[in-house]
């Protein structure tokens, strides 16, 4: 049954050093808050999945939380490229940063056969693909029935998966709506699992029947935080803050800067900034 | 006809690749703006796909990243990335996958991965995303990409996303079953592949755009063929809509 708690109770319950996690989020419901909470909390040697690594993963990676990082695109959506996962891959600065990189097929594939509880993933991929050459958990099988060569990568089991919604219950049933990405899969295929919503509702009465839902018994805590995903949005709640995207271009570019920014902006902050950050992005009705 | 510039030429040539019957995996940027301009103009029941999971979608303004909460409002249905990939991709129902690329070759393979080696990389660039399985599971790839000696090489840093290959028939004997790139729009040209090296070839120059431009901005010695058509001009109602569609999604993304 899923513990309704505070952000900083969550973290601290579910996300140890070296633990694998999973901050799931397609451009939608990104979970900055919770990733925030997991700096200032010193969490460190990390292996962190997630298909598309935006800005969280920069300030992990550039905050040397990060030990490994598998993943399938790597950027600032619509503005350029990810500058501290750069600096990490390039110059090794903070740290050296391991890589373990896929499609995004194989990487929906692996979150999908870990919900499933299936070692592996099958699907018709990386054909002509140099990952094949560079990633050693690519792999190849044929058909049993009709001989066809397949492709096959390992499940993602993560020890957490951490995503942002709309709403829970307070029984800690979680609502997901607009892009779903793969958030469903990320939470049945870890452990455990951290949920931070925009707001806690008697009942999901008015909600329709096929709505995404995930049951308080396959969440770990629930934690509401407000603005949660900002930058990132929360359909129905606020709109995305691009111009915020584009100043982390600029804010990344510079060790310094970035040092700087992520001390005033996260370490010295808490989970209830987020909803002053989204005041001015709300969605009207 | 009033002036354009040679971008604007390359989204009009691009959209009109389009057929009001296809449905296109939507790459984000230049790929983006001609899908849009064709739904907007000649093709208005194209459905257009982003990776996000949208289906349908029918944005107002051009989105920033594939996951906008536009592309979601107008989509007749939105699906999650698994299913996008299972379903839909793999599962064979796209006509047509519209990718850009950092580094191309002539033989439409794609690089968005590094700049030099893999593990000691000049360039760490974004990664492949979807496109290692759009460029094999669409039923043919159109490429949009501006012309220059950086970007369009003799040789790949790396092989993202397979395009046709070593030429001839590789990528048939790679086990693909689909057509692969079969059209390439820059800003100067059309190229579309020969039917047997699978080398691309101009077919058609855009207004203004010389023989010897082609050829000084790729990396390869660049071929022709035999007979060049010119590229028609844009017209002014794709001119007026593909303006009209860049100026609310400037206004839209700097607005706050």
């Amino acid at each position: 049954m899923a513990k309704i708690q505070s952000l900083s109770e969550a973290v601290a319950e579910n996300i140890k050093d070296g633990d694998t996690v999973a901050f799931e989020g397609f451009t939608h419901l990104i979970p900055h808050a919770a990733a925030h909470e997991t700096l200032r909390q010193g969490r460190k040697d990390l292996t962190v999945i997630r298909m598309t690594p935006d800005i969280i993963y920069d300030q992990m990676i550039g905050m040397g939380a990060v030990k490994k990082l598998v993943f399938s695109f790597a950027g600032n959506p619509g503005v350029g490229l990810l500058r501290r996962m750069r600096d990490a891959v390039e110059n090794q600065w903070p740290r050296a940063l391991e890589i373990e990189e896929h499609s995004h097929a194989a990487m929906a594939n692996a979150y999908e056969a870990g919900a499933a509880g299936l070692p592996c993933a099958i699907f018709r991929g990386y054909r002509g693909a140099e990952l094949v050459r560079v990633n050693p958990n690519i792999k190849f099988v044929n058909c049993p029935f009709t001989g066809e060569e397949l492709a096959a990568v390992p499940a993602h089991r993560p020890d957490v998966a951490v995503i942002h919604a709309q709403k829970a219950t307070k029984k800690g049933d979680v609502l997901i709506e607009g892009i779903t990405g793969v958030q469903k899969e990320a939470v049945l295929s870890a452990k455990r699992s951290i949920v931070t919503v925009e707001e806690i509702v008697d009942d999901f009465d008015d909600v329709h029947p096929n709505a995404t839902v995930l049951p308080c018994w396959t969440v770990t805590s629930v934690a509401k935080v407000p603005g949660g995903s900002h930058p990132s949005y929360t359909q129905g709640y606020y709109a995305r803050d691009n111009a915020s995207y584009l100043e982390w271009d600029k804010i990344s570019a510079d060790r310094e800067v970035f040092m700087e920014w992520m001390r005033e902006h996260v370490m010295n902050e808490t989970p209830e900034i987020f909803a002053k950050r989204v005041a001015h992005l709300k969605v009207q009705g | 006809m009033t002036n354009f510039t040679s971008t604007e030429m390359m989204t009009v040539a691009a959209a009109r690749a389009l057929k009001n019957s296809d449905v296109c995996f939507v790459g984000i940027g230049a790929p983006s703006a001609a899908c849009n301009l064709a739904r907007l103009t000649h093709a208005p029941d194209i459905t257009l796909i982003y990776e996000s999971g949208t289906i349908g979608t029918a944005p107002d303004v051009l989105p920033l990243s594939i996951g906008d909460g536009e592309l979601c409002d107008t989509a007749v249905t939105t699906v999650s990335v698994p299913e996008m990939f299972r379903y839909w991709l793999q599962g064979g129902r796209i006509t047509v996958g519209f990718l850009g690329g950092a580094q191309l070759d002539k033989f439409g393979n794609i690089n968005t991965t590094v700049v030099g080696d893999y593990d000691n990389p000049k360039v760490r660039l974004p990664g492949g995303g979807g496109a290692p399985e759009i460029a094999v599971s669409c039923g043919e790839i159109f490429i949009t990409m501006k012309q220059s000696l950086r970007g369009f090489v003799d040789k790949l840093d790396f092989i993202t996303s397979l395009g046709h290959g070593t030429g001839g028939t590789d990528r048939a004997d790679k086990g693909v079953t689909t057509k692969g790139p079969s059209r390439l729009i820059t800003d100067l040209a059309i190229w579309e592949p020969d039917p047997e090296t699978k080398e691309f070839t101009v077919t058609s120059l855009h207004q203004g755009a010389t023989r010897e431009q082609v050829a000084e901005t790729v990396g390869w010695k660049a071929k022709f063929a035999a007979e060049l058509s010119e590229t028609p001009l844009p017209t002014a109602e794709e001119l007026e809509v593909l303006r009209d569609l860049h100026a609310r999604t400037k206004a839209a993304h700097s607005g706050n």
